[in-house]
């Protein structure tokens, strides 16, 4: 218990510095720009309270938003997407339940599992974001299509840092 | 209150996450300007369709008051009608201006059969001899010159385009009295040429081209249409100019023919001075 207190800021600073020095310069013709940070959201353990997960979710997106001008677009969707993880984690919830300070990763739960789990709350927080962005309805199909080419690209990029992960840890 | 309490209690993790976004939202509003005016627009297009549905519906309940007022001026505009006085003497005065004299005559007329597409244009008028019109009178529109009349039958006249080969209109520059004529390379509807501007006058691109008045066909001072291409040739003394028309051939529907009552008199005494030099 007392190791997240260590791993998840230093998780924390690593993301937002790749999210804000590196993803953020890819935009391909406005139409990808991957959002891995999110990926923090993703792990936080399950049996986390809910208050704190909206909390984290905020300084979260707080920090990208700083960094990348947009005050208050990655918080709001950042703060939208920790809302409905309780939810998810229902819908996906094993036949005789999560266990104790269990994380929801690849290693314990599959790479099924976890991509489901991933794609859906990826998903959630991009048509937040990009509603946000965008401000209108107008151009609805757009901005799905934006969200769903984003998703798709996110989804790969965090499913490999998953896999990444996962080696080194293995190894060890 | 418990009630309320307890309904609280029960959906604190929604009220909580509207806490947050509430926050965000006003994160979001306060330092970005888009986000910020896209909303109070919204807000704008909401009250203001508010206010034009109540004046639609108060301009109703005036109605009477727009009526009466409808009805007074009526009776002031029968009270100054002819036949409202009755004669007392005299016979009816006939002033003969010495000031003023007229010079044109206006007939109007609809484009009946147009064309811009070949390298000589003509167009077909709906009025012809029976309404007066002759060979050699200028053809307008309300927005430029459309052409000069060439044929003439009892109902119908045919008119030389502007948009022809052999069509030549004089102009001139609308700030100076620099002169010219414009002519048509067959090539764009809506671009003519001119070419007798010497380079040295200044001109600028938007410059208006209005008609010169030289050739009797024309009244002075209409609009032709603006300069949208200068080139200056090397080792020639003249502007190559092309003029954007200010009249759409394509959209010509009515048309003025222009009868100058003096044209004869101006080209008779043209005639007999250079005949004079022979």
């Amino acid at each position: 218990m007392i190791k997240y207190f260590v791993t998840y800021p230093i998780q924390f600073i690593l993301l937002v510095l790749v999210q804000v020095l590196v993803l953020n310069n890819i935009q391909y013709s406005g139409y990808i720009n991957p959002f891995l940070y999110i990926i923090f959201i993703l792990w936080l353990p399950i049996e986390m309270p809910r208050w704190a997960l909206l909390l984290v979710a905020t300084l979260l997106g707080l920090s990208v938003d700083i960094f990348s001008d947009t005050i208050g677009m990655h918080t709001s969707a950042c703060i939208f997407m920790a809302f409905c993880r309780p939810f998810v984690l229902n819908l996906l919830a094993p036949r005789d339940g999560y266990e104790v300070n269990s994380v929801p990763n690849m290693q314990n739960f599959g790479i099924q599992w976890f991509i489901g789990y991933a794609a859906t709350l990826i998903f959630l927080h991009h048509i937040f974001l990009f509603f946000v962005e965008v401000f209108r309805f107008s151009d609805f199909f757009y901005t799905i299509g934006r969200t769903l080419s984003s998703t798709f690209f996110s989804l790969i990029l965090i499913t490999i840092t998953q896999f990444l992960k996962y080696n080194s840890e293995s190894k060890r | 209150m418990r009630n309320l309490i307890r309904f609280i209690d029960r959906y604190s993790f929604f009220f909580l996450f509207l806490l947050f976004e509430v926050f965000a939202f006003y994160l979001l509003f306060k330092n970005n300007h888009y986000q910020q005016s896209s909303f109070l627009n919204s807000t704008n297009s909401f009250t203001g369709n508010v206010y034009s549905k109540y004046s639609d519906f108060t301009a109703y309940l005036d109605l009477r008051q727009i009526n009466e007022q409808l009805a007074e001026q009526n009776s002031n505009l029968l009270e100054n009608q002819l036949n409202a006085h009755h004669k007392l003497f005299g016979e009816n005065i006939i002033v003969n201006d010495t000031i003023y004299e007229r010079q044109y005559h206006y007939a109007s007329g609809r484009v009946i059969n147009n064309s811009t597409n070949k390298q000589n244009n003509y167009l077909t008028l709906d009025i012809g001899k029976r309404n007066g019109v002759k060979p050699g009178m200028g053809v307008i529109s309300p927005s430029g010159i459309v052409g000069v009349v060439k044929n003439v039958s009892k109902h119908y006249s045919s008119v030389l385009s502007v948009l022809h080969s052999n069509s030549k209109i004089s102009v001139k520059l609308k700030n100076s009295a620099y002169f010219g004529s414009v002519q048509w390379d067959g090539a764009d509807y809506q671009e003519g040429i001119l070419k007798d501007i010497p380079n040295h006058v200044s001109i600028a691109l938007g410059d208006t081209i209005v008609t010169s008045g030289y050739s009797a066909t024309f009244p002075v001072d209409l609009t032709t249409g603006i300069i949208s291409r200068i080139e200056k040739p090397e080792g020639e003394n003249f502007y190559d100019l092309r003029i954007s028309f200010s009249n759409d051939f394509k959209n010509l529907s009515r048309v003025f023919i222009v009868k100058n009552n003096f044209k004869t008199e101006k080209e008779q005494l043209e005639e007999e001075t250079t005949a004079s030099d022979d």
